[in-house]
């Protein structure tokens, strides 16, 4: 193996084993920056030893020893600043005998947990939302700071600031290093899934011309969330964020046109639907739907169903057992995964999924889908006089999706003069040429 | 980038021998691993070459020929199918992939990189696909 060679595997190395091994120094000295900077000294002391020696077998065995050991030296460091000399040299023998036992207990507890411990701490809430995110892709996803900062759009100086901020603020608030239970931990969870959700939608964001590292935001994101399905398999919408993600990965292939313009769901074609991440999804909405215990999976997932089964449950476990916005996004995505082709689609199904969405986390996007939903499951007037709630809303104001279903809407129904200037008005509002075109050839449509 | 692992067949695996406990625990784990740092895609054992068939092309005529296949060496006793960010990495996850045939004894996986459509933009992968898609056409 070339130099070269083991310096690349090295880095494999290091994307693979480098959350675990932060996350397990993070353990034994309780900050965040030391630890990195800990892994960072067992990586240099790998790439001095490994090309001669060769990559051990348990290369992340090798790296937590390593750690471990410069842990050591620094927490004695620590603590002899405080000691007189007598004292350390009575103390060095017995010292040496319990840090070794002590540190093998704490290391041998589940790392798993201390990963989850990780993503809860660098995605705490009292992070701004970008240093969550810088903090989060390079210590839990591998990503160097420049890796980052090509996939922001930013400079790597900004990033590594971000981060640097990030961890003097985790230490100065004494960010305790744990899961956290009781109350906080739907608010802290939540806090982790945005965080991810967040970097997938800002890989689905890239356009063709980007750097490579923004569209692999989107594998990032997905594996990140399936790292999370894996240390917390009992959390809805862990799950839920997990089938989220592999469902919308999987059209990832269809979403771009010949000229790189969006192509809607609705007219994507299927063919180019990732079959196994849909599988993925599907699996991972099963399992979510299952830490309700009623029996559900989604072959038979409907609103009333849901309602009927809940009545049988007590009320405290009532209040905790609806399905949350992950989890019914996710069956949302199921629903069009599992549809051969657009006309199959189950939108009375969808409909109440989106019913479901609209209640447990309202938005006027929701509605907007919702009235789409509405209108293919029971006709166009039923998803107009949603629409029809939502035309001065401010969060849509610029949005030409708004006005170009309605104007679809009321073609439908055979307003064509009130239809021509809805699409005109949505054909304004688009930057897309090809959308543009398209909107008004619509729009002319009415005229005849 | 997506990475399938082809674990080559051995006589044992041939003649349908069940692994030896210590092995299923290393695949177990192994694959715990992969899926403990979301890498695992997929994954499965193939039933033995005496269970399978198959079709021979010959000018514009096809036979079915029954297994059990002679070339143990060549054939396939399973897959895993994985998902990293580097050729660099799948060899990394690969290295570490437990001897299939049980430590000590000779045994062979192949490695090869999944064809991906590209990502974005045209070219004549997504155009042959657009006009061999089974998708619904928009109205």
């Amino acid at each position: 193996m070339s130099d070269a060679d083991v310096r690349r595997a090295i880095d494999a190395v290091w994307r693979i084993e480098s959350a675990r091994l932060i996350a397990g120094l993070t353990r034994i000295v309780r900050d965040v920056g030391l630890a990195e900077q800990l892994a960072h000294d067992a990586l240099v002391a790998a790439l001095e030893q490994w090309p001669a020696a060769g990559i051990p077998a348990n290369p992340g065995a090798w790296l937590m020893a390593a750690g471990r050991n410069r842990a050591i030296d620094h927490l004695r460091r620590a603590r002899r600043l405080e000691r007189s000399h007598a004292e350390i040299g009575r103390e060095r023998e017995a010292a040496a005998r319990d840090d070794a036992a002590e540190l093998d207990a704490a290391i041998d507890n589940d790392m798993g947990d201390d990963v989850l411990r990780l993503i809860f701490m660098t995605c705490h809430p009292v992070l701004p939302t970008e240093a969550r995110v810088a903090l989060t892709l390079r210590l839990l996803g591998g990503l160097t700071t420049d890796e980052i900062a090509r996939a922001y759009l930013t400079t790597e100086p900004a990033i590594a600031q971000r981060i640097v901020r990030a961890k003097r603020t985790l230490s100065e608030k004494q960010i305790p290093f744990e899961v956290p239970r009781g109350r906080d931990r739907a608010d802290r969870l939540a806090s982790v899934l945005e965080v991810i959700y967040l970097v997938f939608n800002e890989g689905y964001t890239a356009t063709a011309g980007d750097d490579w590292t923004r569209p692999a935001l989107c594998e990032d994101a997905l594996r990140l969330a399936r790292v999370l399905a894996g240390l917390a398999p009992d959390e809805p919408e862990v799950l839920g964020l997990a089938a989220l993600l592999e469902l919308q990965s999987s059209r990832l292939r269809a979403r771009i046109g010949p000229s790189g313009e969006p192509i809607l769901l609705l007219d994507q074609n299927r063919a180019l639907w990732d079959l196994l991440l849909i599988r993925r999804g599907l699996a991972a909405l099963d399992r979510g739907l299952a830490t309700f215990d009623l029996g559900l999976t989604t072959l038979d997932l409907r609103l009333t169903t849901f309602d009927v089964s809940l009545t049988k449950l007590d009320r405290a476990q009532r209040a905790a057992g609806r399905p949350g916005p992950y989890l019914l996004q996710a069956a949302i995505a199921a629903c069009h995964a599992r549809a051969r082709t657009a006309a199959e689609t189950d939108w009375p199904q969808i409909a109440a999924l989106y019913a479901a969405l609209a209640a447990a986390a309202p938005s006027p996007i929701v509605e907007l889908n919702r009235a789409v939903a509405e209108s293919m499951a029971a006709g166009p007037q039923a998803g107009l006089d949603i629409i029809d709630r939502l035309v001065h809303e401010p969060a849509l104001a610029g949005y030409h999706l708004l006005p170009s279903v309605r104007g679809d809407l009321l073609f439908k129904l055979g307003r064509h003069a009130e239809a021509r200037a809805e699409f005109l008005r949505a054909a304004a509002l688009t930057r897309n040429a090809r959308e543009q075109t398209l909107l008004q050839s619509r729009a002319r449509a009415c005229d005849g | 980038m997506r990475f399938m692992i082809i674990v080559k067949a051995t006589p044992d695996s041939e003649a349908g021998k069940m692994p030896e406990p210590e092995l299923l625990t290393a695949m177990a784990s192994y694959h715990e691993e992969l899926a403990r740092a979301g890498a695992l895609l997929d994954g499965s054992g193939l039933k033995p070459s005496s269970t399978g068939w198959r079709v021979r092309y010959a000018g514009d005529g096809r036979t079915v020929v029954d297994g059990p296949f002679a070339e143990t060496k060549e054939l396939i006793a399973g897959y895993t199918l994985i998902q990293v960010k580097s050729r660099e990495e799948a060899l990394e996850w690969t290295r570490r992939f437990p001897n299939p045939a049980g430590e000590g004894r000779p045994a062979e996986i192949e490695v090869r990189q999944l064809f991906e459509l590209e990502d974005f933009g045209n070219g004549p992968e997504i155009d042959r696909f657009r006009e061999i898609g089974l998708g619904d056409k928009p109205a």
